[in-house]
């Protein structure tokens, strides 16, 4: 056990967990609205629009997110017209493909998850909402969607910390966050253990706080 | 479609065996983890607080570090492991480990603890009747648990099992990192020396996705079998 390249290592990792961190964070918030999107048009009963949904939710579930990110980073700058747009800003910079990647992953878990708690909210409810005469918009806004996000909450903490293990991927596209700094320190030091213990300390203590955020959420909004 | 030709003018046989070599690490992988599940599931039920706090640990541990980073630790570390343990018995010539034993076992190890949390779960929604009627049976403790309650066991983990195994296949992507040839490796190779990433790519995805599809059909089968008479 080497202790001191376990105590000067851990700054830099420290450092690395708060892009781990961001990344995190702006790619659940996108993430979140896209989920949300694709869980209404999967209510939706047009059936292409339906289908669509569904294709959408089919392929990002069923391919490693690996192959997402490499397909948006390698795959999206050899289309011609692409770098002639505005959005090549946006796709040349390894930070924002690795976003984009997330975030669409994130948002086809988190609409099977938001589309099964609204499919499970019983119908007297938002009938009791009718017949209350309360408009059908309202209903939506204001009785169906926040008990949704009640249903839905210990599948979408789950969601959260797969998610956070999902950012390790970004180092694969030259991003250093927590996995790509310890993964340089390693092949520097050839110290695996060292590095590991440290990191892995680092995302689970990131697991244990998102963990138990998730349940102090669920008994605030519990029904009882 | 040229560059998906067989032979030596496309991709087509080298993808191929890519796809078979994904199968190959994902069926050990999961192998290796059912290993696990049986050693840490006993665990994670055992009274004893010492054997709980071990089990526990498996799996919070594995299922709260990356993945990237438990393959980093296997591939960078496995070497030096394997020639501590070698070196213990006198062996001190160096000694490479396969890319697919790494691999396997790396996923291996991340798939039994999924793997032990679905055995935990489906053991122990196991009505306690079914426990006292085997013991009533006057069956020993092998006969109680192979006869009643692990085919009990199995009709309730196999749907949640599906689940664990399309996450060891999409996990045998990162194995790539380790240089292992499987589909993720030769997209790589090939995107590299065609300059075509966007293809290869999304063909890999379509590799994938027929995987997933293809499993999910048989699985379902196997789901049809073991909840026969319910």
């Amino acid at each position: 056990m080497d202790l001191e390249l376990m105590i000067n290592s851990l700054p830099k990792l420290l450092n690395a967990a708060l892009i781990t961190l961001k990344l995190l964070s702006v790619s659940l918030i996108i993430g979140l609205f896209i989920g949300l999107l694709f869980a209404i048009l999967r209510l939706n009963k047009n059936i292409i629009v339906n289908k669509f949904a569904y294709g959408y939710s089919y392929v990002f579930r069923g391919t490693p997110l690996l192959v997402q990110i490499f397909i948006i980073y390698f795959g999206l700058g050899q289309i011609e017209y692409l770098r002639s747009t505005f959005l090549w800003i946006i796709l040349k910079e390894p930070y924002w493909c690795a976003i984009i990647a997330f975030a669409l992953n994130t948002g086809a878990y988190t609409s099977e998850i938001l589309r099964s708690a609204f499919q499970t909210i019983k119908p007297g409810i938002i009938e009791a909402g009718k017949s209350l005469g309360i408009s059908s918009n309202i209903i939506f806004y204001k009785i169906q969607i926040p008990i949704a996000i009640r249903q839905s909450l210990p599948a979408y903490g789950n969601e959260i910390i797969l998610m956070m293990k999902g950012t390790s991927l970004a180092s694969t596209v030259t991003i250093m966050d927590l996995t790509g700094v310890a993964k340089y320190i390693i092949s520097t030091t050839f110290k695996p253990v060292e590095v590991f213990i440290v990191a892995g300390s680092i995302y689970l203590f990131m697991t244990f706080i998102i963990h138990n955020v998730i349940k102090f959420l669920e008994k605030k909004y519990s029904f009882n | 479609m040229e560059l998906l030709a067989f032979g030596k003018t496309g991709w087509g046989d080298e993808l191929f065996i890519a796809t078979l070599m994904t199968i190959a690490v994902s069926i050990t992988a999961m192998i290796i983890g059912f290993f696990f599940a049986l050693i840490f599931t006993p665990l994670k039920l055992s009274k004893n607080k010492f054997f709980n706090f071990v089990g526990n640990s498996y799996t919070t541990v594995i299922r709260g570090v990356p993945e990237l980073l438990v393959i980093y630790l296997f591939f960078f570390g496995g070497t030096g492991a394997v020639m501590y343990v070698a070196s213990i018995f006198g062996y001190n010539e160096y000694i490479e480990i396969n890319a697919f034993i790494t691999g396997a076992f790396a996923i291996g190890i991340i798939s039994g603890a999924y793997s032990t949390e679905v055995f935990r779960g489906a053991i122990q929604s196991i009505d306690k009747g079914q426990f006292e009627a085997a013991k009533t049976l006057g069956l020993n403790k092998f006969g109680q648990f192979f006869k009643i309650i692990l085919p009990q066991t199995l009709r309730l983990a196999i749907p949640n099992l599906s689940n664990v195994w399309q996450i060891t296949l999409k996990d045998t992507s990162l194995i790539s990192v380790t240089g292992l040839v499987e589909i993720m490796r030769q997209s790589y190779i090939a995107a590299g020396s065609t300059r075509d990433p966007l293809f290869f790519y999304s063909f890999a995805a379509v590799l994938y996705l027929l995987l997933t599809f293809l499993s999910m059909k048989i699985i379902n089968r196997l789901e049809l079998k073991y909840s026969r008479g319910y």
